[in-house]
């Protein structure tokens, strides 16, 4: 399978199960000493990703619980970022475009020196295997990126808006 | 002890630099990328003769960049290769196209561009002769075009080969036979040849356990070496048609250099004068491995042994490409991720091929 996710106007999965969002993360006082360093950590990777829209319903990946603080590990020492996401059912044909929607958000909000490891959470997904390959693949990832069609819609799922 | 010295770092791409390689006389090295652009660097001071003069205030050792051809593609070039007379380049890019550059007057012209593929053309070589060019693609194809004798400016598809059920990541051509070896996203590693009325696969080597992303012949064309997503390096060796073994006409691994790369093996490249090998992965780092000495007197050409001669933290980012210089002993080019060509001069090797 290619990057291929138009012209099925009919809902995959049309009832989600919608879940409660986490609170704003508390600024500490260390935090705003610009002489402490903050190394990224999970929580702020979640931050990143938990509002990125679903490509179907007017929810976040948070709220479907696509996306969760506890399957997100960091390494700001070997500046590696382990992500992984699950898709709503595990037959979901949109697994692909999310996964893509993440690995952007994360391109283009980390450090360039990091590296992302994204993939679906184990056991959530008929075609988890092939699915983590394309995604880890980064030559079809950035041949992805020049698709002005695609990369519209990926923009649309990562831009903040507010329903 | 092998010896490792950064001779320059080269910085003029915008961005993530896929490839550099150097022309057959070692004097050009040409490089391409995310940016759209290629660029040829040279020395002009080694060119003179001259010694390179050490200069605190530069990092480039002297290499410049001396051509941008920034006008061929509108997306990503993704490799390049030199034809063996060294009078043209050609490109292939996310495109879908291929440019073939001609050198007239002094200057590169795209003098030719192949059209064909569905998607992205992601490697392009001259076959050794330079009669053939071959492609290959996300669209699960490799093409063979061959030269038109009575004009310099036209390639003709002379054979189309699906024998690949995913994306084509690299094409290579055997270093003196018209002998084509292509490596894919489903793993294997595909040879092809002339059979007479059309280009047949004639052997499928099927070992790795995830995408091969580069390969690479040695001298004579006996051994392969693949690197892979599966972050093993693989070396293989020919069994020609009656061989003294009584092996059917295949490629097999007869080394496996496993246990040393943490990412992604995004390039290789097997030194035709030394015979070093040298690896660019996901880690940022270059690898050199050597034949193990221990093993050079004894009988070991089915079984043979390589060592971790160098490790060197090469790249801010992923390695993308390796290239070994063809005359200048030791001379390795390198590029990546974080935008640079890196040039290293290896040195105090002590290696019989």
């Amino acid at each position: 399978m290619v990057f291929s996710f138009f012209g099925d106007s009919q809902l995959e999965n049309a009832t989600p199960q919608v879940f409660d969002t986490v609170k704003e993360r508390p600024v500490t006082a260390a935090e705003l000493d610009d002489n402490v360093e903050d190394p990224i950590d999970a929580r702020e990777v979640f931050d990143l990703i938990r509002d990125i829209n679903d490509p179907e319903h007017p929810l976040t990946l948070e709220q479907l619980k696509v996306v969760a603080e506890e399957l997100i590990k960091v390494s700001s020492q070997t500046k590696t970022v382990q992500v992984n996401f699950t898709p709503t059912i595990p037959h979901c044909s949109m697994a692909t475009l999310i996964g893509l929607c993440i690995r952007v958000k994360l391109l283009r909000t980390l450090p360039r020196e990091y590296k992302i490891d994204l993939s679906i959470t184990p056991g959530k997904h008929d075609q988890e295997k092939a699915i983590n390959k394309q995604l880890q693949d980064k030559e079809r990832v950035a041949a992805a990126l020049e698709n002005p069609n695609l990369l519209s819609v990926v923009n649309k799922c990562i831009s903040e808006l507010n329903y | 002890m092998m010896h490792v010295q950064l001779v320059a770092s080269l910085s003029g791409h915008a961005d993530s630099v896929w490839c550099c390689v150097w022309s057959p006389d070692g004097r050009t090295l040409a490089t391409c990328g995310t940016d759209k652009a290629i660029r040829l660097w040279s020395n002009p001071a080694l060119e003179k003769g001259q010694d390179q003069k050490e200069d605190a205030r530069t990092t480039d050792g002297g290499w410049k960049c001396v051509t941008i051809l920034s006008d061929g593609h509108s997306r990503t070039v993704r490799r390049v290769a030199w034809s063996p007379c060294g009078q043209m380049l050609a490109s292939c890019s996310f495109d879908g196209t291929v440019c073939i550059w001609t050198l007239k007057e002094g200057e590169f012209e795209c003098t030719i561009t192949l059209e064909g593929h569905e998607n992205e053309v992601k490697a392009v070589e001259f076959s050794s002769s330079g009669r053939y060019l071959a492609t290959c693609s996300r669209d699960k194809t490799v093409w063979i075009w061959e030269r038109d004798t009575n004009s310099d400016d036209e390639y003709e598809c002379v054979s189309v080969q699906s024998c690949h059920t995913q994306d084509v990541k690299c094409v290579r051509w055997h270093p003196s036979e018209d002998l084509l070896a292509s490596a894919s996203y489903d793993n294997s590693i595909n040879f092809y040849r002339d059979e007479g009325d059309d280009w047949v696969c004639e052997f499928t080597a099927a070992s790795h356990d995830s995408t091969v992303w580069s390969i690479d012949f040695n001298r004579d064309g006996s051994r392969l070496v693949s690197g892979s997503d599966d972050r093993t390096v693989r070396i293989w060796k020919r069994y020609e048609t009656e061989n003294n073994v009584g092996v059917a006409p295949s490629w097999k691994v007869i080394s496996t250099i496993q246990g040393f790369h943490p990412r992604p093996i995004y390039t290789v490249s097997w030194c035709p004068n030394t015979g070093l090998i040298a690896t660019g992965c996901g880690d940022n780092n270059v690898r050199i491995f050597a034949p193990d000495p221990e093993q050079i007197s004894c009988e070991t050409d089915d079984a043979p042994n390589f060592l971790q001669a160098a490790l060197i933290q090469a790249h801010t980012q992923d390695v993308n490409c390796v290239a070994w210089n063809p005359k200048r002993n030791g001379l390795l080019a390198t590029s990546g991720d974080d935008e640079t060509i890196k040039l290293w001069q290896i040195s105090d090797y002590d290696i019989r091929i």
